[in-house]
């Protein structure tokens, strides 16, 4: 069997265009090609990973393409600016301005539509709502009936509402957190005809919630659908050796392995860096000490025998860890 | 550099040949003396030039012929050409892809113009086309044709696979699968896309012996599902055919099987044919499906031995194919008959 | 949620990962109305599930039963004890999947659909389900009686029902036909395809495959 490396990809050059501050902690940077007229096309739902390089480190975050898929000679993406010490919200949010060039990757697409669905409805929480803004206009080119419910906290830290509800009108409801509205999901999952989908971006505990909900009200698994927006978890710092390698490489506490290793030279296949597409598994090949998964990819019978690793979100605590890169 | 198209046939009377130049840039898919099943994926990356790998659509000689032969079979059949109503985006992205490429590769045979509104304006000139209609509109495509004029406009689909090379299957990713939900199949070996149509992945490869065991699948479904924009991938397929015949459907295997039973020792050489499909794997940008190329190449066993070291790999490979395979593979009537007339270029069989 | 081991073996194992396999009926707890189909035997692991279910499932269950003459009015009754909401009893098959698509098309989504009896039955209700946008997967199924068969014809695409044997004469084109394993859930039959083209003067004997 052999394999080429599949995620050394054909990074494409960017210049941002256009910073807008668009809510409390949210800004929205507008990035057209330098190198050619028109970017890639894609599909709604798709994202792109932007490579930061932060002094001593290079940070890559994906962040959903918002603009519409119709538009390809400049993509959209927002960033909420959250205070964790990774660095990659801080750094667009502080170092990227008009004129910035930055390498992006292609699209590639962990959250699409569901081409068989009757009916789509979307949840968005917070900053969730990013993969929505394409996902919409791509429903409402192709006509599919939609319904997008939108929670914020305030009027003020909810980009958009009022962008999306001029555009499409009665599909869209806003809901103010903070002024006690809710997401009415009981209701919401009680009477929807056979075929619809369901979407839920936002933060993990609201998708955890909905997901249950869903479950309860009989909704069968392939109707519910999420798109996680976790970054990997810190935690106290390891030595993990690379076998292939021969290297021995220092993971920091807010650096994954997936991270630590890029940084030491050595480019291990990623897709989603959030631990849910498989693509940066592992092979552990020893180990004294005990493996922390914090992905939604390997089956509990998996991580039990400890044979392989998700390297973009899992870590490790112990004397020696020995990985087959 | 403009190709020299071929007046050819691969039915009835078989006039169909390899240009010496065809048979240098045969796909021989064989790297060592025995046969088994792997994944085999690679990246699809630029091979040397003048090969079939050079571009990401290969278009040679056989062109006309090979597109008159699938319109003659689709007359006869519309059901090899078949998308379900979902897959219209996939369709036009894969309209996109082809002809890109085709105008991109063999300027001196296609142009493509695309103008403001998503006006587009394509000429092939082998073909005698000279089209122009709205991107992403199918009613401003073309009906099909021989059919009554003023016809329905055909799918993005059939309209550009009509004008390429090989068959083309258009899979829907969904809950961690891939659906076989459109195709086009005039010159696969033995499967049916009216049968097969609406399949997933394991389904659709459910007769093939041997490979499920091995995880084969599995793995290989796994690439597919990541697979990206920019970094196609591909795969050779092999079989054989009695005579060059590219429509070797199960649709009309009641009519050509009986060719199976007409091998001799006279004319192994001149019916038994090598047949390699080229499968290659794009990542669709508007739809997120993945079209499936299967590009078909033959070449009669007279023409293979011409090739240095090829005759005697052959013979080793077939020498040591696992039953299951070469039945169902379908050669098991012929396997002995070629085995023995090529061993006369295997070195070691020749000692003995 | 059926775990993917099938319940029954009243279907010989295949070589064939395209052979349907139906895991068996398994009651889903948290669907908020239960619709199940069945034919003929079909009505045994209707039984078997309902009783095995946890309390309130069958009150929140319509069952709808194509009988057969072998079906007894005890099945019916024991339906009605184990406190099943609504038994509605169909004369045919076809009576059932009219019936069932008339439901359907007013169902919301909670609504889960349970299929039982023969082959070609379950198959019909998967397509009626998928055409109301229901997955197939979703679906909980469970063979059970005859193992005849629904044949398409690859030559001439005719379907020719509850086929029993191996091998047979193709009503639409003549050809002799070997009935593959190989299924298509959008036909909801398997594929027959000439037996005997490399060599029409062999005429293979047909064999009681599928009683």
């Amino acid at each position: 069997m052999s394999f080429s490396d599949v995620s050394h990809k054909e990074e494409l050059l960017v210049r941002v265009e256009d910073v807008a501050q668009v809510a409390d902690r949210v800004k929205r940077f507008r990035l057209v090609p330098v190198d050619s007229e028109r970017l890639p096309a894609f599909s709604g739902g798709a994202h792109v990973t932007v490579m930061m390089d932060n002094d001593e480190r290079r940070i890559r975050n994906p962040y959903s393409l918002m603009s519409s898929p119709a538009c390809t000679h400049a993509y959209e993406i927002s960033v909420l600016r959250v205070e964790e010490s990774r660095g990659g919200s801080h750094y667009m949010h502080t170092r990227v301005s008009p004129g910035t060039e930055l390498w992006i990757t292609p699209p590639g697409n962990l959250f699409p539509v569901h081409q068989l669905a009757r009916k789509h409805i979307l949840l968005a929480g917070g900053i969730g709502i990013t993969p929505f803004m394409a996902m919409t206009a791509q429903l409402s080119t192709l006509r599919h009936r939609f319904e997008l419910h939108y929670a914020m906290r305030t009027e003020a830290s909810g980009a958009y509402g009022k962008v999306l509800k001029e555009r499409y009108g009665d599909r869209v409801r806003l809901y103010r957190t903070s002024l006690g509205e809710r997401i009415p999901l009981t209701d919401l999952l009680e009477d929807q005809p056979l075929g619809t989908h369901l979407y839920v971006c936002g933060p993990e505990r609201m998708i955890d919630s909905v997901l249950e909900s869903g479950r309860l009200a009989g909704w069968p698994e392939e109707n519910l659908h999420c798109e996680r927006f976790l970054p990997p978890p810190g935690g106290d710092p390891f030595v993990v050796r690379l076998a292939r390698s021969e290297l021995d490489v220092h993971v920091g506490e807010h650096e994954s392995i997936l991270e630590a290793v890029e940084a030491a030279g050595v480019n291990p296949p990623y897709l989603c860096r959030g631990g849910v597409c498989g693509q940066c598994e592992t092979r552990v090949l020893s180990r004294d000490g005990v493996l922390d998964h914090n992905d939604h990819y390997l089956t509990a019978e998996e991580r039990d025998a400890g044979q392989q690793l998700m390297i973009c979100m899992s870590r490790f605590r112990g004397r020696e860890l020995t990985l087959d890169l | 550099m403009a190709l020299d198209f071929h007046t050819e046939t691969f039915r009835d009377d078989f006039t169909f040949y390899n240009s010496p130049e065809a048979i240098r840039r045969f796909p021989f898919p064989f790297d060592r003396d025995e046969y088994m099943y792997s994944v085999n994926i690679e990246t699809h990356t630029p091979g040397p030039v003048g090969s079939v790998l050079e571009h990401p659509i290969d278009v040679d000689e056989h062109y006309v012929s090979e597109m008159r032969d699938r319109a003659l079979v689709l007359a006869e059949d519309p059901l090899r050409c078949q998308s379900l109503p979902h897959m219209d985006l996939a369709g036009w992205d894969l309209l996109e892809l082809l002809m890109t490429n085709m105008a991109s590769d063999y300027p001196d045979h296609f142009s493509l113009e695309q103008g403001p509104g998503n006006r587009w304006h394509w000429v092939n000139r082998p073909l005698g086309i000279d089209d122009t209609f709205v991107f992403g509109d199918t009613s401003t495509l073309p009906p099909r044709p021989g059919g009554a004029e003023g016809g329905e406009p055909m799918g993005p689909m059939e309209y550009v696979t009509r004008q390429s090379q090989g068959d083309f299957c258009l899979l829907d990713q969904r809950d961690d699968n891939l659906w076989m939900d459109a195709g086009i199949t005039t010159t696969q070996a033995d499967w049916s896309l009216d049968f097969d149509i609406g399949m997933n992945f394991f389904e659709w490869h459910g007769p093939v012996p041997l490979a499920h065991e091995m995880g084969v699948f599995d793995r290989a479904l796994k690439y597919l599902l990541n697979l990206q924009q920019s970094r196609a991938a591909r795969r050779l397929n092999w079989t054989m055919t009695i005579n060059p015949r590219l429509d070797t459907s199960p649709e009309n295997y009641h009519k050509w099987g009986i060719e199976r039973s007409t091998v001799t020792p006279e004319n192994v050489g001149e019916k038994v044919h090598l047949r390699v499909e080229l499968q290659v794997f794009f990542r669709l940008p508007r739809s997120n499906a993945i079209v499936f190329p299967i590009r078909c190449y033959l070449i009669s066993l007279n023409d293979l031995v011409t090739v240095p070291g090829w005759g005697q790999r052959l013979h080793r490979v077939l020498s040591t194919l696992p039953p299951e395979l070469a039945e169902y593979k379908g050669l098991s009537g012929y396997l002995d008959v070629t085995r023995a007339w090529l061993a006369k270029y295997d070195e070691a069989a020749a000692r003995t | 949620m059926a775990d993917g081991v099938p319940v029954s073996s009243t279907l010989p194992p295949s070589t064939i990962k395209s052979r349907p396999r139906y895991q068996g009926l398994q009651a889903v707890p948290t669907a908020r109305h239960n619709l199940v189909a069945a034919d003929g035997e079909g009505v045994r692991p209707v039984l078997r599930m309902l009783s095995g279910a946890p309390p309130g499932f069958a009150g929140r269950t319509h069952v709808l039963y194509a009988g057969s003459e072998t079906s007894a009015a005890e099945d019916l009754d024991r339906l009605h004890s184990l406190g099943t909401a609504q038994v509605d009893v169909l004369p045919t098959s076809d009576d059932l999947i009219r019936a069932l698509d008339g439901l359907l098309s007013t169902a919301s989504m909670g609504t889960r659909l349970y299929a039982a009896g023969t082959e070609g039955f379950i198959g019909r209700v998967l397509t009626i389900a998928i055409g109301h946008g229901i997955d197939h997967k979703s679906v909980l199924t469970e063979h059970s009686g005859s193992r005849a068969r629904r044949v398409q014809c690859v030559h001439c695409k005719r379907i020719t029902e509850d086929v029993t044997v191996s091998i047979f004469e193709c009503a639409g084109c003549g050809v002799l036909l070997f009935v593959r394993d190989h299924y298509s859930r959008r036909l909801a039959a398997f594929q027959g395809v000439c037996a005997n083209a490399e060599d029409p003067s062999q005429r293979p004997v047909p064999e009681e495959a599928y009683p």
